[in-house]
This record gives structure tokens, sequence and C-alpha cells, in this order.
């Protein structure tokens, strides 16, 4: 199962490529969502937006 | 083989192999690491302390106040995972997580711990309120340092004092909705910190020989069973009338004080039948442990339909 170096460098197995995959999509589907957040919030906030926190 | 050794063995192997050994962890395996259900936890009570709180709060921002409340839970559990790798490996309740079966390396596990718990602080902070996302901060800090990497190995306390970090969402659900905090949130605290001694002892009991063989100083393991039932006793002794709180100070219904009075008394009457067990019976520890779980829910599902959602702007 495990991933094996040649002259080409490591080279996935299946097993490997579909978790990495699954994992790709995971952290994309993740900042389109916090990209998307913070549009949203920014459009909710309004003028407010552009106070400090701090 | 048992799934401990195994467990041992194929973490070993992942760790002989860092940095060249691509990794066959999946989304499922992140999710994990996160401790899905304590963060549903989380999330509602959490929920409970936003919804009570007497501000408007856009549906929105308060959204985003829970998914921050969430990730940052997560973010916890996954920094307690990713320390206690060792003592999971050792028990038969936690070998089959994900570092201990050698899914996530440690370090994988670490960095996604420390980017989950950047993240929702930040957000919080920035689209929320700071006061909120300081308290997040302290929780993941109180969780992951003084909890896990602290107390848990140090003393029999650990789960009193600890259980402060679990007993905090209820306080920055009030701290997003309002900006403050007030005595209101304090009561939901306590009623948290005085649930989990009970709680965690009573799955402590019938789980001795596993929190022994991992070395965790558990009550029932360092002074005994008969110590772990009276202070069970004791603990509910605070909690059942503290549950009565928010309707004495006035911030909860009479719906709310008659299920907190008759879920109170249930608990009482099985912390004492916990009292007068004796080993090997565990009967009465597990009825106490199934039914503390139903007891919170309870208290704070009532008095989020009993104050509802007031303060929230449609």
């Amino acid at each position: 199962m495990n991933g094996h170096e040649d002259d080409n460098g490591i080279v996935l197995t299946e097993a490997q490529k579909r978790a990495r995959r699954s994992r790709s999509i995971a952290i994309a589907l993740a900042l389109g969502g916090l990209v998307i957040l913070f549009y949203v919030m920014t459009l909710v906030k309004g003028p407010a937006v552009l106070e400090k926190p701090f | 083989m048992s799934l401990v050794s195994e467990g041992v063995q194929t973490r070993g192997r992942a760790s002989a192999g860092a940095g060249v050994e691509p990794s066959l962890a999946d989304v499922g395996d992140y999710v994990a690491l996160m401790k899905p259900r304590v963060m549903s936890l989380v999330v509602f009570t959490a929920l409970t302390g936003l919804a009570i709180a007497p501000a408007k709060i856009h549906p929105l921002t308060g959204f985003t106040a829970l998914l921050c409340i969430a990730v940052g839970a997560g973010a916890a559990g996954v920094l307690n995972m990713w320390y206690d790798a060792d003592i999971d490996a050792r028990m038969l309740r936690t070998a089959r997580r994900p570092i201990p079966m050698g899914r996530v390396h440690p370090r994988e596990a670490l960095a996604f711990g420390i980017t989950l718990a950047g993240f929702s602080v930040a957000v919080l902070g920035l689209l929320v309120n700071v006061v909120a996302a300081a308290l997040l901060a302290f929780t993941i800090f109180f969780y992951a340092v003084i909890y896990t990497a602290w107390l848990k190995r140090s003393t029999p306390q650990n789960i009193v004092i600890g259980g402060a970090a679990g007993a905090f969402p209820p306080m920055i659900g009030w701290a997003a909705a309002t900006g403050s905090l007030s005595l209101e949130p304090v009561i939901l605290f306590l009623i948290i910190f005085f649930w989990t001694p009970p709680h965690f002892w009573a799955l402590a009991l019938y789980r001795t020989d596993d929190y022994a063989r991992a070395g965790v100083p558990m009550l029932p393991v360092v002074k005994g069973d008969d110590a772990a039932r009276r202070q069970i006793l004791l603990y509910t002794l605070v909690l059942a009338p503290l549950g009565l709180a928010p309707s004495l100070l006035g911030f909860a219904g009479p719906l709310y004080g008659v299920t907190a009075a008759l879920a109170g008394a249930v608990m009482l009457l099985l912390a004492v039948q916990v009292w007068r067990e004796r080993r090997p019976a565990d009967r009465a520890s597990r009825n106490l442990f199934a039914f503390s779980v139903l007891y919170l829910f309870l208290l704070f599902a009532v008095l989020l339909i009993d104050r509802g959602f007031g303060g929230m702007v449609i």
C-alpha cells in the first residue's frame, strides 16, 4: 500500500492518490467557503466592516 | 494480535517513515481527529448561550460565531489527540483513533490543529467580536495545554479543573452576541463545570482498568472506587440545585424550572445508586453516565426553547 521511490521520485499508489484527491477537494471547499463567508459577512456588516476590531 | 498492539505497531511504522511516506489519511480521518461528537455538544451549548443573550445579532453573524466555535473545539480535539496519541494507543476505547492507527502522522495532526485554532480565533475576532475570540483562544489553550498536557497525566482532579474547558462554550456564545459577559453565562458555565465530574467519573468507574493500563490518574484509579463514588454524589448534590439557578435568577421560565427539578432529582437518585453500588457491579455507573448526557441536553434544550431566539434579527 505504501508509495515507493524510483527515478521519477515518489510514486503514489492508487489508494494514496485517492486519499490525496479527497484531501485536496476538502481544502478547496474549505477555502471557497471561507471566501464566501467573508464576502457575505462584509455585505451584512455594511460600513461597520471598516471598524477595527482592536 | 490485539487492536492496541496493532495500533502501536502501525504508529511506529508511520513514524519511521516520517517525511517520505505519503499519507493515506482521507477526509474522514481528519474529521475524526476533531472529535465530532464533542463538537456537537459544544455547538449546542454555545447556541444556547448565544440565543438567550439579550442582544440583537444577525443570524449570519450567529452562524459564523457557531462555526468558529465548532472549528475551535475541533482544533482543541485535534491537539488533544496529537498529545495523547501514546495514551490513546493503550486504551481500548481510543486505540482505533487516526494517530494510533497510523493513518495520520502526529506532525500532520499538530499542523492541522494549530491551523484550525488560528483560523477559528482569527475569523471569530474579525467577523464577530474580539471578546468572543479571546475566550475561544483561552478555551483552546486551556483544553490543549492546561488539561491535556498538564492536568490529565498529573492529578486525579484532572477532569474537575479541565472540565472548565468544556464549560466555556455558552460564555463564548453569549459574548459573541453581546460583546461582553454577565451573570447568566457564568451560571451556565457553572452548570457544565459541576456536571463534568459525575459524568466522567461515572465512565471512569466502569473503565478503571482501561485508564489504569494507560497510566491516566483518574480518581477511581488513584483513590479507589469508594472515593470516586462519594465524590460523584457530592458534585451531584451541588449540581442538582445549581441546575435550578436559571429559573431562580429569572432568566428561565417555569418550563425550565420543572425540567431542571425533575432531571436533577433523577441525577441525584442515580448518583445515590452509584454511591451504594460496589464492584464488580457497574450498572448504576453506566446508568448515571448515560443519563448525565441526557440531563445536560435537556437543560440546555429547554432553556433554548424557553428563551427562544428572541434576540435574533431575522
